[in-house]
């Protein structure tokens, strides 16, 4: 058999494309865990979310596209804030593996909601990226995928812009960095929590609905969640950079062993990944390595 | 009303029960576990294995979550393996099912000592996700290794023996399942009356305090764990003979969620605890049934059941969290001194 640059290179992309979404996602809850240090197993499910509101307000309310998106992603937004007011904000204080299992709880609330709502059957967005097939050297790239990872550069891109010039991203970072510091300085610090926590669920919307329109929606479309978890070890559960290129590199390596090994093999390597990386460096790639102290 | 139990000796301060009542009780509910298997029907037999065996692995899981502060999502994948080996042990030697329970608790024990190597280096969260990866690949290799473990279909067992005796229905395995389980519970319950439960709490509160004092971390990280996987196993090898097959989709991650849920939701480091998380747990379910089967909806009760079912899973999790943080022990423990203290208020 000889080898053939050309597929590599396209099953490269395929696998950049779905990475993309994962540095989307991974952004979203990198996001969470800087600014409330809660470990959001749920930010699968809250992707699901986003993708359902769209797919309700574009098939069940019949909404133009170019409405519906901008309103799913304020619903997801409002979502987050719900979550975070009703459920993380009583945890405030306690342990870090309590607030991680209100998540695990979280996670199966809204899977279970989605099954009341929607069925528990698979379904499909309406199709609105263009269909014309992209050809990048010899390498064909499907459409979906390719658009799809143009959104998620776009909006990594504004978050990162966000993050680093308006007011709010600037209160987040600080808060961030050293929440009483961000307290003493007149940064309203729950209220940040909230922003987070919206802001998060908004880009867990946009990834949503890209995953959502490349793979049709189901109940368990959270399992995406479960490829993030990893980036964000690999990367480090509070570094935006380490959320990016984890998401890159575990894409492309799930799309590699997926296309060499078989499609089974695609969650062993991501595991794989994961514990090679935890045995190397337990706190990622680019996270911070906490001092403990007495 | 009871006031004050002073106690004058170390071992009366350690002792398993520490009054009369306490004993009395224990015993009138060893009688109600003989007795129970006469009165009630196939249904709630059913109901009292597969409760038995969830008090089992949520047990072992309180051992290394609820006590020595590691938590894993792995517990379902150690049940798994255990399953694994009593299914192939039965199916190709016929060996006797106590040997084989045995030894599905030993191979998952080994299983949890690899699992258990990085929690020295990984903490907390990095490690909970770590353990969903054993998991993952516990997973594959059921699925995988045909050979072994009969691949996706997965092993049907025959029903097992004890004594020439076939364990074909619940009514028979109630009688191994209970004992094997309270038998497990007891050890739980004089573990941490022991030098190394001690350890084990020293190290839950603080993991860099208790090695100053002397407790070398690793060899006791990794004790909690083999115990914890030694449960898990043996819970394992009980499930396999109770349903008699073993898929890979038997153990599913959902799995390793409901046990660390009983945990939370019993009360994480109370033996008590785990009995009562795993009892409710695996109740609710079935409560859920019953309400659902009453409410007026016709042919959508099943269509509703499964998602309500989640729903009321993660709300259990999410509502135990916030407002009763140490879980049904801590009722149990209020419910208690409203009566010793009765007729004063508490």
């Amino acid at each position: 058999m000889n080898f053939d640059g050309w597929l590599l290179f396209e099953i490269s992309l395929a696998g950049l494309g779905t990475g993309g979404l994962y540095a989307l996602t991974a952004l979203a809850f990198v996001m969470i865990y800087k600014a409330t240090k809660v470990v959001n197993i749920a930010i699968g499910e809250m992707l699901m979310i986003g993708a359902y509101l769209f797919l309700a307000f574009t098939s069940t309310l019949m909404l133009p596209i170019w409405l519906a998106i901008p309103l799913s992603l304020l619903a997801s937004a409002l979502i987050g804030g719900l979550i975070e007011r009703t459920l993380i904000r009583p945890m405030l204080g306690e342990s870090p593996i309590s607030s991680f299992m209100v998540t695990v709880g979280l996670s199966s609330i809204l899977i279970g909601l989605v099954e009341l709502i929607w069925t528990a059957d698979q379904q499909r967005l309406p199709e609105f990226f263009p269909s014309k097939p992209i050809l990048i050297g010899e390498a064909f790239v499907s459409p979906k995928i390719f658009y799809g990872f143009g959104i998620a550069l776009l909006f990594i891109a504004v978050v990162l812009v966000t993050f680093r010039y308006w007011r709010g991203g600037v209160a987040l970072r600080a808060t961030a960095s050293d929440q009483a510091a961000a307290y003493s300085v007149g940064i309203n610090v729950p209220k940040v929590f909230s922003l987070a926590w919206m802001l998060a669920g908004a880009i867990a919307g946009v990834a949503g609905i890209v995953v959502g329109s490349i793979g049709g929606v189901s109940s368990a479309m959270g399992a995406f969640g479960l490829s993030v978890l990893v980036v964000v070890i690999f990367g480090g559960l509070d570094s935006v950079f380490g959320a990016l290129v984890g998401g890159l590199l575990v894409g492309v390596i799930e799309a590699l062993a997926g296309f060499y090994l078989g499609g089974e093999y695609k969650i062993l390597a991501t595991f794989g990944l994961l514990v090679l990386i935890l045995m190397v460096r337990p706190y990622g790639l680019f996270g911070t390595h906490e001092i403990e102290r007495l | 009303m009871r006031i004050g139990s002073a106690k004058e000796t170390y071992a009366a301060d350690t002792a398993l029960f520490d009054s009369t009542t306490q004993r009395a009780w224990t015993a009138i509910f060893a009688v109600a576990l003989v007795a129970f298997p006469f009165v009630v029907d196939d249904y709630w037999l059913y109901l009292a294995c597969l409760v038995a065996i969830n008090v089992a692995s949520t047990a072992g899981l309180n051992v290394l979550t609820g006590y020595t502060g590691l938590v894993s999502m792995g517990q379902a994948a150690f049940m798994g393996l255990g399953g694994y080996t009593v299914a192939i042990l039965q199916i190709r030697f016929g060996s006797p099912m106590l040997l084989n329970l045995l030894a599905g608790g030993v191979v998952a024990m080994l299983a949890g000592l690899v699992v258990g190597l990085p929690s020295l280096r990984v903490k907390g969260l990095y490690l909970a996700i770590a353990t969903i990866a054993a998991g993952v690949l516990a997973h594959f290799i059921f699925s995988h290794y045909t050979s072994l473990t009969g691949g996706t279909s997965g092993l049907t067992l025959p029903p097992a023996q004890i004594f020439g005796l076939e364990l074909d229905d619940s009514f028979k395995l109630y009688w191994v399942i209970v004992p094997i389980t309270a038998l497990m519970l007891l050890g739980v319950a004089n573990l941490f009356r022991t030098r190394i439960g001690r350890a084990f709490i020293a190290i839950r509160d603080r993991d860099i305090s208790a090695e100053v004092l002397g407790i070398p971390l690793l060899p006791y990280k990794l004790l909690s764990f083999a115990i914890s996987s030694f449960y898990a196993g043996v819970a394992g090898g009980m499930f396999a003979y109770f349903f008699r097959a073993v898929t890979p989709e038997s153990f599913p991650l959902l799995m390793s969620i409901f046990f660390l849920a009983s945990v939370i939701v019993g009360g994480m480091g109370s033996v008590l605890g785990s009995i009562l998380g795993a009892v409710f747990m695996t109740l609710v379910p079935e409560v859920l049934k019953l309400i659902v089967g009453w409410l007026p909806l016709g042919d959508n009760a099943m269509l509703v059941l499964s998602p309500v079912r989640t729903i009321v899973f993660g709300l259990m999790i999410v509502l135990f969290l916030i407002f009763e943080p140490h879980g049904l022990a801590e009722v149990w423990r209020r419910v208690r001194r409203f009566f010793h203290l009765w007729p004063f208020k508490t």
